[in-house]
């Protein structure tokens, strides 16, 4: 009998290695409390987070936990069944009408994850004989929403206006075509040239979907996200995102000014073969949303933060993904795996958290420790960061190599 | 007029900078088992493909390419339709 799971030995293999050197398992950590959207305690430590996506901080929200507290004592604790049939609640339809509010649009789908948000939109939308072309980059949820789906697939270099020009005008101008892009790239924190690239596609007669699961809360005047920033708004015609960033809870959802949208509920598979999302996480989420309106102050703290870091690291000699700061995310380009392992193990040991990044799921096979800001982290807790990064970098000897 | 020959030695090519172990090419050469190419590095072949003869490859065709004799029979096909 074959083993099924011997098509993963090359990676079982390659961990063992890489444990048996001694370090830790970056992809194993438990949080034993979790204090604030800043600090949480790891192995007994209180440890500063810096790789949460929680941009907002909205997680301990007094407002929003209140939002959800009452709901679960209303509603109970999950609602056992399909949007479709009876899992759809007030507390859904709420969360919907906050979001067609934020996003200034007349319809909206909650999901119950981002992932699967973007899994039933990219696979629904494009069908047999329809193309979609999309970023080279883009995220796994939006591949594997390829793969779920009967469009053709076609990929374009990233953010390259260029190259998305090229092939859009290599296909048959009367078939349907859904270009799909991401407002900002999470692994190595770059943001898309949305009015370009959005330009092309619509000249080409194509529909535009834009993820903006790591622009939604502090791009633009509204905080919709990049497209808002880059003027594209009338012209992009769906918007997919996620609760669990800057909402700070869990689920996703797209927007859009589509006349037939609502007819998605019935014909979209991960929205309608799933259970809805818990009444507490919709309650937690509408009040997040409506208060994301009136962030003003935090979103420039956010965008001050993730400046000082950037300015920073590189101040002090880091290599980093992007030249200047242009999201919420920075990332540190690492030399090789067993370096950023275990630069990523002393960052832990010295209180703090980072996200470690390997291929796939990172383009052109580099390794990151990859930060991600919160509008709540304090300039005392980034001094700390800075210094941290630079014990750590000396303990491994990472300016070494570089020199 | 392309034929397949020449789409096949054009083909060699393009692949020659992805093969390190410098393996020899064949028509029944496979990407994935002899030439060891992750799913990334296939789709960025594929890309150059598409620009050198300029034709489309979804990329849901893949599956089904295992050889780069497959590859060349699909290009042809492609180039000649």
């Amino acid at each position: 009998m074959s083993d099924l799971f011997s098509k993963f030995d090359p990676l079982i293999n390659e961990r063992a290695d890489l444990l048996a050197t001694g370090v830790r398992d970056p992809f194993a950590i438990v949080m034993q409390e979790v204090k604030s959207p800043t600090v949480a305690v790891i192995d007994g430590r209180e440890t500063i987070l810096l790789g949460t996506y929680n941009y907002m901080g909205m997680t301990f929200d007094p407002d929003v936990i209140a939002a959800g507290e009452t709901a679960l004592r209303k509603f109970g604790a999950g609602t056992t069944g399909s949007r479709v049939l009876n899992g759809t609640y007030q507390g859904h339809k709420e969360c919907e009408d906050a979001l067609k509010d934020f996003y200034g649009m007349s319809h909206a789908m909650v999901f119950s994850t981002g992932y699967q948000a973007n899994l039933g939109m990219v696979s629904t939308l494009a069908g047999k004989g329809d193309f979609i072309i999309l970023d080279a980059d883009s995220h796994a949820s939006i591949y594997d929403g390829c793969y779920l789906g009967n469009a053709d697939i076609v990929r374009f270099k990233h953010n390259s206006a260029e190259d998305l020009e090229k092939r859009l005008r290599r296909l048959p101008p009367e078939v349907g075509k859904l270009v799909i892009l991401e407002g900002v790239y999470s692994m190595l924190g770059d943001i898309a040239p949305l009015k370009e690239l959005v330009a092309i596609a619509k000249a080409q007669g194509a529909m535009v979907l834009v993820d903006e699961a790591h622009g939604m809360g502090f791009f633009g005047e509204h905080g919709r996200g990049v497209y808002e920033a880059a003027g594209v708004a009338d012209d992009v015609d769906f918007v997919v995102g996620t609760f669990s960033k800057s909402v700070g809870t869990v689920g996703g959802f797209c927007v859009s000014n589509h006349p037939k949208f609502e007819i998605l509920r019935l014909v979209c598979r991960p929205y309608t073969f799933t259970a809805s999302l818990p009444p507490a996480v919709v309650a937690c989420a509408a009040t997040s949303i409506r208060k994301l309106m009136h962030a003003g102050a935090k979103r420039e703290r956010l965008w001050d933060m993730s400046r000082t870091l950037h300015s920073g690291l590189i101040a002090r000699g880091f290599r980093l993904a992007t030249d200047s700061c242009e999201s919420a995310i920075v990332s540190v380009l690492m030399p090789d795996q067993e370096t950023t392992v275990r630069m990523w193990q002393a960052m832990l040991e010295l209180g703090v958290y980072v996200n470690m990044s390997r291929p796939p799921a990172t383009p052109a096979g580099v390794f990151l420790l990859r930060c991600s800001l919160c509008a709540e982290h304090s300039a005392a807790q980034l001094e700390t960061v800075l210094e941290r990064f630079v014990m750590a970098g000396a303990a491994v000897g990472l300016f070494a190599e570089a020199a | 007029m392309t034929n397949r020959a020449q789409v096949y030695a054009r083909i060699i090519e393009l692949i020659e900078p992805l093969n390190p172990k410098k393996l020899a090419l064949a028509e029944d050469t496979s990407f994935a088992g002899d030439l060891e190419m992750d799913s990334l590095t296939v789709m960025d072949l594929v890309a150059s493909m598409e620009d050198e003869w300029d034709i489309v490859m979804p990329l849901n065709m893949l599956p089904d390419l295992e050889t780069i004799g497959q590859v060349a029979d699909a290009v042809t096909k492609l180039v000649t339709k």
